[in-house]
């Protein structure tokens, strides 16, 4: 029904999309499997009218369409359910789910016929995220959808929810409407799709009927190797480090986000956390830089943590690398600048600009930095080079413990091999890092051990070698009982 | 002893009249998320449009469609710097403000000691402020148009990929307020003080904003606001003779309590009430 | 674009803002009768070439500079104070009150300059209370205690503080003739105002560049995310930014009373509108203090060319706002569209 053709799209820096077919059928669940990174996203997107193709075409039975804005793609009855719920959270179910639809000026008491399973008077925002989702899906089948692009459909689920989700599913095929679900996720895949095609790299590089796909097959069409590579870290060293008991942190509209989390580093250990997003892993990188409230205990070096802002803490040696680099460095400022956030203060009531500029000019070469110089303006650099900076600054200085959240994410090659190489010295030189991710080969090249946050709950830490790729999927969508 | 207090009651309608129909103008625009701060100057313009038409000789219809279109212009002037360049919207708003009053008062100077010989009654300006503030609660909260226009203050890229025209809609909203602003001060230059002068509209348009704020972009509520300041600003002319407290006193006492009201605003938090995404500009997002 | 190039760039685009903000006056000045030509040659003889005229510009320099340094910095922290008219009448009030009613000493001068801060803080500082603890806009705050400055000083010369020898007008008594400042010769240019007005400039701009709370600042005006995760108290910052700006305002108040008028008078004839005007100034300025330098004479000129403009051709003052809306307009687009131009990438 539904074909593309060689779509490739670029970005600076890294190609998105690298020739990819694809092809829908009614009546059926296709899923897109890939690591993140991978293009599944940016494929979708080209799909939806989001973005252009820089290459390629799509063809809607039989013939060849252009999708240029989401309105587009909705008159051809192309509906996409995003990761995140795209709905107006200050109105009510029926609200939202007459946004999308042609019909009288006055609004309608029922803007729809069949019962849904969600209260219509209520208010988005006090649904849950399954709840969303099911209005978003019942809003593009009132739409008449024929196409249904379910983006990590299941990544803020609770387990029942998936179950829901998939039986509706079933019967949203059954009435003849084609899915397409991304996912990272392999049980999911294969308990849900009739066809897989897996993306790597922006490279299309597998696709399977159901019955033919085993798993370890998708794993290594999705990894690119069998084996895991060897974790590159250097033994920790005795002792203990960072020492965290019963971590409470609320999240930012008052419910629980992390839950008795407990761990010990030791120095120069790595500690990997692995979760879908939502878990918590945001509001435990947080209470841990300071940056908000928690209760329970945390100790660096025996010294509680409670309390301390981001630069007391930075001053006795704990530094954080943000997980969205708008918050690490100001775009408007300089390179300098940039590098100087952690320790304006050190030289008194002066800033020393002249040592300022050197500190940068050697960080600059020390890290390779691609920017023509210290004055160069951080908007003006990469997405690469920006993180590059904000490690720059957070490694440098006395450096105990590193709270370092997705640090490769949307780099490009070059600098992640980089930053991986930089992080491994730190350690190897005792410094304990506490890191998040969700890209799984950083986290095996990396970590001595694993653990997995799961709606709030830390499950483990082991090390590394203890749990393979199959077992941290079901950790982390709450499968495993361990 | 009821008769005054009618009286006193017609009038703080009619000195509350101008700021509704302003207001309800600016709950439109900022509804669908887009602020504009020039209604001070828009009210200037549209008073000076309806009373150079008037004074020509020309019907009160006439007067009045100048006075929309003065506004609307305006507003749109602001649209085009604010959501099609990007520019900062409070800013804009702001230098708009000046200019309008700036370019009346330039304009108007000929106009400046003759009164209208046939002001117009107030009766229909305070009826139609009355059916607007109406109007504009049924359109947004009953009809599906009013629906897009409220999604597309509270989350523009819900709105966005559900199909709709995101910039057009707020265009149409702040056309819409402008035009309000227009009227509210034809209302003054037509009705209420039948005359130009430079400066009438005496910060009324700013008082309009603040208003907005304070009954949590409601527009109902607006007329309670507006006759609640209406009835300050009659207190302020009939407590004047009055030798105790400094006839200063009463002139301040509007802002102070706009200030008053603002902070009362910010303690209920009704800053959760606004639009979700008022004054952030909207830029389909790209990776 | 090569690196120098590109940081000269941005001058040009507000330089070109700037001529046609001037085209587009041209125009409303066509529509009052005016030609546009005429008028602008003699805003510039009068500017440039006549003396008096170049003491006129000086004379609104001063308060200009005072003003937009302060309001410089509070802009780059993200307080838009609108209110400086207000908060200058306040500093007048302020210095007033000393020069009256405390007996004239040799301290007299620089306490009047003091209070004169005090009260334009003072006056700044409900706004910015609310913008720091109630997450209140400090647009309409600041600007709605305006008028109210007024009025208290209408008040203020008409009832407690009236004059003894008052006909017709309203004002206070004269100051001592010790607390008057001294002038250039044959014009109302308060020298000394003037040298503290280049002074806080260049004072502000280092505590910008060269200080731990400037770099603070600088940070929490631009993103307050990235001055979250460093522990920078954003409320703080915004909060002396403020009040700062309302003393630079204050201080401007002083000057206008000790250096010309040596009473206080009605508010229209203490500010020919400089709290409005100083909002270009800083907003040329585009974050450097230093900056206002040159911008507070360029804006001084203008303010200068409306009087021009009214004694010549008849053009009521209203110009000036018509100057100042547009001037506003043209430049904050031409700061949008090169913004959008740099998002596209080079």
């Amino acid at each position: 029904m539904l074909e593309l053709k060689g779509i490739t799209k670029r970005f600076p820096g890294v190609v998105a999309n690298d020739r990819v077919d694809l092809t829908l059928r009614a009546s059926e669940v296709h899923a897109l499997l890939g690591e993140n990174g991978a293009g599944k996203t940016t494929l979708m997107s080209i799909l939806y009218g989001l973005q252009r193709p820089d290459e390629g075409e799509i063809h809607l039975d039989g013939r060849p369409v252009r999708i240029h804005s989401p309105r587009e793609a909705l008159r051809l009855g192309l509906s996409l359910v995003p990761q995140h719920p795209l709905l107006v959270e200050r109105h009510t179910v029926a609200e939202n789910l007459i946004l999308g639809q042609r019909g009288s000026f006055f609004l309608p008491r029922r803007p729809h016929q069949q019962p849904l399973p969600v209260d219509p008077d209520a208010r988005v925002e006090d649904l849950s995220a399954g709840q969303k989702q099911q209005v978003e899906i019942a809003r593009a089948l009132l739409r008449g959808a024929r196409v249904l692009i379910l983006d990590e459909p299941t990544s803020v689920l609770a387990p029942p929810e998936v179950d829901q989700l998939f039986a509706h599913l079933a019967a949203i095929k059954a009435r003849g409407v084609a899915i397409v679900f991304i996912s990272h996720k392999l049980d999911e895949v294969l308990a849900l799709s009739d066809r897989i095609t897996v993306l790597r790299g922006g490279k299309k590089v597998g696709e399977r009927e159901r019955r033919d796909a085993t798993r370890d097959d998708l794993v290594r069409l999705m990894v690119g190797r069998d084996l895991l590579p060897p974790t590159a870290v250097s033994p920790p060293g005795p002792g203990v480090r960072l020492d965290v008991q019963g971590l409470e942190v609320d999240a930012d509209n008052g419910r629980r986000a992390v839950r008795g989390a407990s761990f010990t580093l030791a120095p120069g250990e790595v500690l990997g956390i692995a979760g879908v997003a939502g878990s918590g892993q945001r509001e435990l990188a947080e209470a841990l830089a300071g940056l908000r409230p928690f209760r329970g205990r945390a100790l660096l070096d025996g010294e509680s943590i409670a309390g301390c802002s981001p630069a007391a803490l930075f001053a006795r040696g704990l530094a954080h690398v943000p997980e969205d680099r708008a918050t690490g460095a100001v775009p408007a400022l300089n390179v300098a600048e940039a590098l100087a956030l952690r320790t304006y203060r050190s030289t008194g009531p002066r800033l020393d600009l002249s040592r300022m500029t050197s500190e940068a000019e050697r960080l600059i070469r020390e890290f390779r930095i691609a920017a023509p110089g210290p004055e160069t303006p951080v908007r003006l650099l990469s997405g690469g080079n920006v993180q590059r900076t904000i490690l720059a600054r957070e490694l440098s200085g006395s450096l105990r413990a590193l709270i370092a959240v997705h640090p490769t994410y949307g780099v490009d090659v070059g600098a992640t091999e980089q930053i991986h190489r930089l992080l491994v010295e730190r350690a190897a030189q005792g410094v304990s890092v506490v890191l998040v991710t969700e890209n799984i080969d950083e986290l095996y090249a990396l970590s001595h051990r694993v653990a997995v946050l799961f709606e709030g709950t830390l499950r483990g830490p082991w090390p590394s070698a203890e749990v393979n790729v199959e077992r941290l999927g079901r950790l982390m969508t709450g499968k495993d009982a361990a | 002893m009821t008769q005054e207090l009618l009286a006193a009651a017609l009038r703080a309608l009619s000195l509350g009249a101008p700021l509704l129909i302003a207001a309800v103008g600016a709950i439109a625009n900022e509804r669908a998320g887009v602020v504009n701060l020039g209604i001070e100057g828009m009210m200037a313009l549209g008073a000076l449009a309806a009373f150079s038409v008037a004074v020509e000789g020309h019907s009160p219809a006439l007067a009045v469609a100048a006075a929309l279109g003065a506004g609307m212009l305006a507003a749109l002037l602001h649209a085009v710097v604010s959501l099609t360049v990007g520019a900062n919207s409070y800013v804009s708003g702001l230098a708009l403000a000046m200019l309008g009053s700036g370019v009346a008062g330039i304009l108007g100077r000929r106009y400046e000691g003759f009164p209208l010989l046939d002001p117009v009654a107030e009766e229909p300006f305070l009826v139609a402020a009355g059916a607007l503030a109406v109007g504009l609660w049924v359109f947004l909260r009953f009809t599906r148009p009013g629906l897009v226009l409220r999604s597309v203050g509270e989350s523009p890229a819900a709105a966005d990929a559900l199909g709709v025209h995101v910039t057009a809609v707020r265009y149409g909203a702040v056309a819409f307020g402008g035009a309000l602003a227009g009227l509210a001060g034809a209302f003054l230059s037509l009705s209420y003080r039948p005359a130009w002068t430079d400066g009438m509209t005496g910060g009324m348009g700013w008082i309009a904003v603040a208003l907005v704020i304070f009954v949590g972009w409601h527009p109902l509520r607006a007329v309670a606001g507006s006759t609640f300041f209406g009835l300050l600003y009659y207190l302020q002319f009939r407590l004047q003779d009055q030798g105790r407290i400094p006839v200063e006193a009463f002139g301040a006492m509007p802002y102070l309590l706009v200030v008053l009201a603002l902070a009362l605003s910010g303690l209920r938090k009704a800053r959760g009430s606004a639009p979700a995404a008022l004054g952030i500009p909207y830029r389909r997002g790209e990776r | 674009m090569s690196g120098d190039l590109r940081r000269l760039a941005p001058l040009g685009v507000y330089g070109a803002a700037i001529l046609v903000a001037f085209a587009l006056v041209g125009g409303v000045l066509a529509g009052f009768g005016a030609s546009p030509l005429e008028c602008y040659e003699a805003i510039l003889h009068a500017s440039f070439v006549d003396p008096q005229g170049r003491s006129e510009v000086l004379r609104r320099t001063i308060p200009l500079l005072l003003i937009g340094g302060g309001l410089t910095v509070a802009f780059r922290a993200g307080f838009l104070n609108i209110g400086a008219e207000g908060q200058l009448l306040l500093g007048a009030v302020g210095a007033a009150a000393v020069a009256l009613f405390l007996p004239a000493t040799p301290a007299s001068l620089p306490a009047m300059f003091l209070a004169g801060a005090i009260a334009g803080a003072l006056w700044a500082f409900p706004a910015a209370w609310l913008r720091t603890h109630l997450r209140v806009h400090e647009i309409l705050t600041t600007l709605m205690l305006t008028p109210v400055a007024e009025y208290l000083v209408v008040y203020l010369i008409n009832g407690p503080w009236r004059g003894e020898h008052v006909r017709g007008f309203s004002y206070t008594d004269a100051f001592p003739e010790r607390l008057q400042l001294p002038v250039l010769e044959g014009t109302l240019v308060h020298w000394p105002t003037l040298a503290l007005g280049a002074a806080l400039a260049a004072a502000l701009q280092v505590l910008l560049t060269h200080t731990p709370a400037g770099y603070e600042l600088r940070v929490a005006g631009s993103s307050p995310k990235v001055a979250r995760y460093a522990g920078i108290p954003i409320h703080r910052v915004v909060f002396l930014a403020g009040i700062l700006s309302g003393g630079a305002a204050g201080l401007a108040g002083a000057g206008e009373v000790a250096g010309i008028h040596h009473r206080l008078l009605e508010p229209a004839q203490v500010s020919l509108g400089y709290g409005y005007t100083a909002i270009i100034v800083a907003w040329l300025a585009r974050g450097r203090p230093l900056a206002v330098l040159l911008t507070a004479p360029l804006l001084g000129a203008i303010l200068a060319g409306g009087d021009t403009l009214k004694t010549g051709f008849n053009m009521p003052f209203r110009i000036i706002d018509v100057f100042s809306g547009t001037l506003l307009l043209c430049l904050i687009t031409a700061e949008a569209l090169w913004a959008r131009r740099e998002r596209r990438g080079p």
